[in-house]
């Protein structure tokens, strides 16, 4: 759902280069020379990254906050 | 035993060890994976959690932020002569989070820079984590105890997100020439050393038309010593790689002592009973998962005397 702390084989943190992967992404950058750029080397974090896909942001639309759901949703 | 250092960084570390076995290299990697001790966040009273994250995963997430670790300042829990639940300040860390999204239509993204500590030695190694998303009128707020542990424990715990060792293989090279243009193509894969080349890095060295030409159609292996060790560390950031080193060191040398006064003394741990080895009917018992064995099922038979009554197989 949202970006894991970890990778998931080697422990080491991610949690903190996906924003600036997805900015650079979004930018058009190629990946690899991102990842490459971010220090992550190993394929096991590589995939961590790239496969990752964020889904708390269409999650979120439909939470109980102060507001009534039916207020915020439907866009 | 010799060492000899090729590179360091702020998270990382390479250093050569020459003249030991790999037992030994590999009792110094396992150290370091389970037995050097870092600071990790253990226990965590919510105040408020009302984000789209359960609380189990958000303290499952929080728990695995890695803090800075100060070694000399704090004990670990099974030291402390305190024997609370939770510690007391010689061992734990108290650490503060309270985030909460109040304006309309902006997303409040939580980051590990957000958590505050007690100690500003003790703070997370990187500030830009991200720990949680929140909308609005969602809220997170909550006081977590960090501690010291060890990698055995949890991996959370654990100062390496690498560590690993290699043989290295070792060239004579009498052509000058063509050692200098082998560290000219593959810098970072292979070292000159008295007119040897050896390797560091396989890929490095596997891209490097001149350094393969060096093989003459044998394998790499059919080159590589087996007592000199290329060994790599990275650290999750809590502790310097340096540091990780020496611990592990002081660690294990604290091991072998206890090892060595055990052998002297000839003491035997109380834990460590003679063990049994199981009788014939046992071991077929076992063997079968019948679970506990008792002289009743032995006997066998019912009451009607029809005698044991054994399986066919």
């Amino acid at each position: 759902m949202i970006v894991p702390i970890r990778c998931f084989s080697c422990g080491k943190v991610i949690g903190d280069k996906w924003e600036a992967f997805k900015k650079r992404v979004d930018l058009g950058e190629e990946p690899d020379k991102i990842l490459d750029d971010l220090g992550v080397t190993r394929y096991c974090c590589r995939r961590m990254l790239i496969s990752h896909v964020e889904v708390i942001d269409d999650v979120m639309k439909f939470h109980e906050g102060k507001e009534p759901i039916n207020h915020r949703g439907g866009k | 035993m010799k060492v000899k250092i090729i590179s360091v960084t702020e998270d990382t570390i390479q250093f050569i060890v020459k003249e030991c076995d790999a037992a030994f290299v590999n009792a110094l990697r396992r150290t370091m994976l389970a037995e050097v001790p870092t600071m990790a966040i253990e226990d965590i009273f919510y105040f408020d959690n009302s984000s789209v994250i359960p609380d189990e995963v958000l303290a499952h997430r929080i728990g695995l932020v890695p803090l800075k670790t100060d070694l000399d300042n704090y004990l670990l829990p099974e030291k402390c002569d305190c024997e609370a639940e939770l510690g007391c300040p010689k061992c734990r860390v108290t650490l503060n989070l309270n985030v909460e999204a109040n304006e309309e239509d902006v997303i409040v993204s939580v980051y590990s820079g957000d958590i505050k500590s007690v100690d500003p030695n003790i703070v997370p190694v990187s500030q830009n984590i991200l720990l949680a998303k929140l909308a609005l009128g969602q809220a997170i707020r909550f006081e977590a105890y960090a501690q010291l542990n060890k990698g055995k424990v949890h991996s959370k715990f654990s100062p390496v997100s690498m560590a690993i060792f290699n043989n290295i293989a070792e060239f004579d090279v009498e052509d000058n020439e063509i050692a200098a243009k082998c560290v000219e193509e593959a810098p970072k894969g292979v070292l000159l050393e008295n007119g040897k080349i050896k390797v560091i890095n396989v890929q490095t060295f596997n891209k490097s038309p001149t350094c393969k030409s060096l093989l003459k159609e044998k394998s790499l292996i059919n080159y590589m010593k087996n007592d000199e060790y290329i060994f790599t560390i990275e650290s999750t950031g809590s502790l310097s790689p340096k540091q990780i080193v020496n611990e592990s060191v002081k660690i294990l040398t604290e091991k072998l002592q206890e090892l060595r006064h055990k052998i002297e003394v000839g003491e035997i741990h109380d834990e460590i009973e003679l063990f049994e080895a199981p009788t014939e009917v046992g071991r077929r018992l076992y063997a079968i998962g019948a679970g506990d064995f008792t002289d009743e099922d032995e006997e066998g038979g019912d009451e009607e005397g029809r005698g044991p009554v054994y399986d066919e197989t």
